[in-house]
């Protein structure tokens, strides 16, 4: 039999520090999606891990109150997947920016996706650098001008979601901040997913971004789950992850089922390494091997 | 001729050769008899081809180093015999097919040329030509007179797993080249052993495979480490026995990677680590900060190797220690440590494990390509006993929950505050990159900046309290003292030993540095005050540890002795550099 769901209130994350996010920034709709999303699924403030990035969306941590790390900047990937291999039973999400874990990260980002750990991505993805005052980001569309692009980007943006599929990535959506059920339905899944989760959420800049408002999503941004799409399909996921401009889709691209870094460890499957127990029992047999 | 205390054998020729597993195989066989051994590697950085050695020193009596002397030249190749023939001993055995012979100029030297057919045998015995290296083994067997019986035991061990079939074909092979010596040489004897009584069993294990075994013996549970020369037979060590053991090795795509799964999994709540050498070290420097400003324990295997950047890669060097101590943005306790030998990589690891979780610090334990890729003999004693692991300030379940979790408690007067770990009620709490107060909430307030600060650097102070001074080697009160740190010690020692502690009339100490930082300042200052003439004898350039007396203690090094061709001390160099810098 179950144990009785446990209840989880949105109350148990409250801090004493407000949150200090610029009035009307998207950080907010991701922010309460999550804690949300947390309590549907009956998780509590000591029961997961929370890593975030450095930029603004890394501010999080102190109005919301869960074993946190902040760590470096572009680093979230691997601290999480030391966690969750120490501790597989631990529920992991990894918050990060764009700059964060497109840029500094990136690297970490495919090597996450092609290992396939059972961690959630949530990346905040507003195309601009906001704490250092308004660069481009690697997310930033050509001809989007920037602090450090004063003429307008020139580079071709990066595409989260055809970057995770390429790499393997096992569960891949996008979302939007201005769409808090919608958000917190999707975070619900990324969460229960079993493997590398990445979550892309459109969030405006406020400050430093004129262009991209939640008016311009709004007028953009469509649900194809409602066409009957089924994502089981790379290439289709692929060809939907490149819609832009005119319509913007969001919801679930692609998700199939595969091991997990966790699962194809043997010295996992008793149990989490945090509980076993340590050091050597058959010393003589170890050495017998030198010798 | 009287049997030898002492034969160096060196065999070479391309990679690819089973060059390595020959020295290897040698070391045992004189291992299980009892001799004392040593073997090193010399390579460059190439998969295949290039010139390749392994020296085996095999001595009835403890030494510390390889000599410059040559015994027995095994060359699988014409590139060999002409480039270590000079290091032939009057009278030396040059083991080589006579196919390799063509232009040979050694008859004039005084020399036991023995040529055996390699290819000829091997193909005999329906062998591959890469199989060459067992028949020299055999040979070489005969050449030191030692029991054939012993090393074809020796063979079995090490084709166990390729089965009965391949045994004895090896064994054959080694067989033959055994009987071709003994036949066709009966009265060269210039390499004969001395014979010795086995007193305990030893094993022949390389640096970084003592480091995984004194790292899973101390608990380690998690290792992250991209593959880099000198540390990859550590990887091998821990893939190898990860399922058995019931440890994660997870190899990272970058050491930035590394140091922060490394990171993760300490928070986690087990014990871990990462090993690089300078230029994978160099990407950790932010993630050393990073434990440095949560708290997290860690330990770093630094395997020094040839720099600047890429450097000579296969090559050894003492480069980083000074890079190792000052690693990491901003300011925070971290531990350097170096052990000098295969026994103090040993005891210094499961020190360096303990050490991170009792101060919440990293340690870095700096080791070299020497120390690594070199197999030590080590008596089995040297693992003997139990390993007490104490995982320090750990907080308690029941200990929780009565009132919000304080990891930064500023209240301790060690520094030291107890750490909860992610999924324990009531043990909430951030680990922040950022400066923070006491729960771990982000601050810029100068007040709570200072005491977190302070609370940091007051592990400093801590571990001063428990630092260790340099081991003395001779006596205390001689007028020269010698200064060393990690693998130079062995050279050194092979050299005062053979000096008597005595150079050009005058008596000479050794403090040898396993604890590099903090400095034992008191204790140095205590061992070299008043004392006149003081060398320091190090594997750089620069002379770091002299660096690191002077600013500690204010006594100035008199004389540097130093080596930076990527070729590790001999006694025999050594011994040179003193007597003429103390003339």
């Amino acid at each position: 039999m179950d144990e009785p769901k446990k209840i989880v209130s949105t109350e148990e994350f409250k801090t004493h520090i407000m949150p200090t996010w610029c009035p009307g920034c998207g950080d907010f709709g991701i922010w309460m999606s999550l804690k949300s999303a947390l309590s549907g699924l009956s998780i509590g403030s000591d029961d997961a891990l929370l890593i975030y990035g450095i930029g603004c969306h890394g501010n999080m941590y102190s109005w919301m109150k869960t074993y946190g790390f902040e760590g470096l900047h572009g680093r979230t990937l691997p601290v999480a997947q030391g966690v969750k291999l120490s501790n597989h039973e631990l529920p992991v999400i990894a918050i990060a920016g764009d700059g964060d874990c497109l840029g500094e990260g990136g690297n970490h980002l495919i090597h996450a996706a092609k290992r396939n750990p059972d961690i959630t991505l949530i990346i905040h993805d507003n195309q601009v650098y906001g704490l250092t005052t308004g660069q481009a980001s690697p997310t930033a569309k050509a001809g989007f001008k920037t602090k450090s692009t004063p003429e307008g980007v020139t580079d071709e943006p990066i595409n989260p979601l055809t970057l995770a599929i390429t790499a393997g990535a096992t569960f891949v959506a996008r979302g939007f901040a201005g769409d808090i059920p919608g958000l917190t339905k999707l975070i619900e899944e990324a969460i229960q997913h079993k493997g590398f989760s990445l979550l892309d959420v459109l969030q405006p800049c406020v400050s430093f971004d004129k262009v991209h408002t939640y008016q311009w999503y709004r007028q953009r941004i469509y649900t194809f789950e409602k066409e009957g799409y089924v994502p089981n399909n790379k290439f289709e996921a692929y060809k939907r992850a490149l819609e832009w401009e005119e319509k913007i889709p969001v919801g679930v691209f692609y998700k199939e089922e595969r091991m997990t870094s966790e699962q194809r460890e043997s010295a996992l499957a008793s149990g989490p390494l945090v509980k076993s127990s340590v050091g050597v029992k058959d010393i003589e047999s170890l050495l017998r091997e030198f010798m | 001729m009287d049997a030898r205390l002492t034969v160096t054998w060196k065999i070479g020729g391309e990679a690819g050769y089973g060059i390595i597993s020959s020295g290897t195989m040698l070391a045992r066989t004189c291992a299980r008899l009892g001799y004392h051994i040593f073997v090193t590697n010399e390579y460059p950085s190439l998969i295949r081809g290039g010139h390749n050695i392994v020296t085996v020193k095999v001595s009835s009596a403890k030494f510390h180093a390889l000599d410059e002397d040559l015994h027995i030249l095994v060359a699988l190749n014409k590139e060999t015999l002409d480039l270590h023939k000079d290091e032939l001993l009057p009278g030396a055995v040059v083991v080589f097919d006579p196919k390799d012979s063509d232009g040979l100029e050694l008859t004039s030297r005084d020399i036991a040329l023995c040529p055996v057919p390699l290819f000829e045998i091997t193909k005999s015995h329906s062998g591959e030509p890469v199989m060459r290296n067992t028949v020299a083994l055999g040979a070489t067997v005969a050449f030191l007179g030692l029991s054939f019986d012993v090393l074809s035991g020796v063979i079995k061990d090490q084709f166990e797993h390729k089965g009965e079939e391949v045994i004895a074909h090896n064994q054959e092979i080694a067989r033959a080249g055994y009987d071709y010596v003994v036949m066709t040489y009966p009265s060269v004897a210039f390499a004969k052993l001395s014979s010795v009584s086995k007193t305990e069993d030893k094993l022949i294990i390389n640096g970084s495979e003592v480091f995984g075994v004194a790292a899973v013996r101390a608990g380690l549970k998690f290792a992250a480490i991209y593959p880099m020369t000198p540390i990859n037979a550590l990887i091998s060590f821990l893939a190898d026995h990860a399922k058995s053991l019931g440890i994660v090795y997870k190899q990272p795509e970058d050491e930035i990677a590394g140091i922060n799964m490394a990171l993760g999994a300490s928070l986690a709540g087990v014990r871990s680590m990462v090993a690089t050498s300078g230029g994978g070290f160099a990407l950790m420097t932010e993630g050393i900060s990073l434990a440095g400003m949560l708290e997290l324990p860690v330990v770093v295997d630094l395997g020094m190797r040839v720099g600047p950047a890429t450097g000579m890669p296969t090559w050894t060097e003492q480069g980083e220690l000074q890079f190792a101590i000052h690693s990491g943005h901003g300011e925070f306790a971290k531990i350097v440590l170096a052990p000098g030998n295969a026994e103090q990589i040993y005891s210094t690891v499961i020190e360096a494990f303990h050490l991170a979780d009792a101060f919440q610090v990293p340690v870095i334990v700096l080791t070299d390509k020497y120390m690594n890729e070199s197999q030590w003999c080590v008596p089995k004693s040297a693992f003997a006993g139990d390993v007490v692991i104490d995982r320090g300030k750990m907080v308690r379940a029941e200990d929780l929950g009565k009132e919000v979790f304080k990891r930064y408690d500023l209240s301790v007067s060690d520094g030291v505050s107890p750490r909860s770990v992610p999924g324990m009620k009531g043990g909430q709490y951030f680990a922040n990159s950022y400066e923070h107060d006491e729960f771990g909430y982000v601050t810029e307030e100068s007040a709570v900046r200072e005491k977190m600060a302070q609370k940091r650097l007051l592990k400093l102070g801590s571990i001063q309290k428990i630092v260790r001074p340099p081991e003395v080697y001779g006596d205390p009160k001689a007028e020269i003292a010698l200064t060393c740190f990690g693998s130079t010690v062995g050279a050194v020692l092979d050299a005062l030993e053979e000096a008597k502690y005595v150079i050009n009339g005058k008596s000479a100490k050794l403090l040898h540095f396993t604890w590099m930082s903090p400095f034992p300042s008191d204790a140095v200052t205590h061992l070299l005050t008043g004392i006149k003439t003081i060398v320091d004898i190090e594997q750089n350039g620069t002379s770091q540890l002299a660096s690191l007396i002077r600013e500690y203690t204010g006594i100035q090094c008199t004389h540097k002795v130093q080596r930076f061709s990527g070729r590790p001390f001999t006694p025999k160099f050594v011994l040179e550099a003193l007597k003429k810098n103390l003339q």
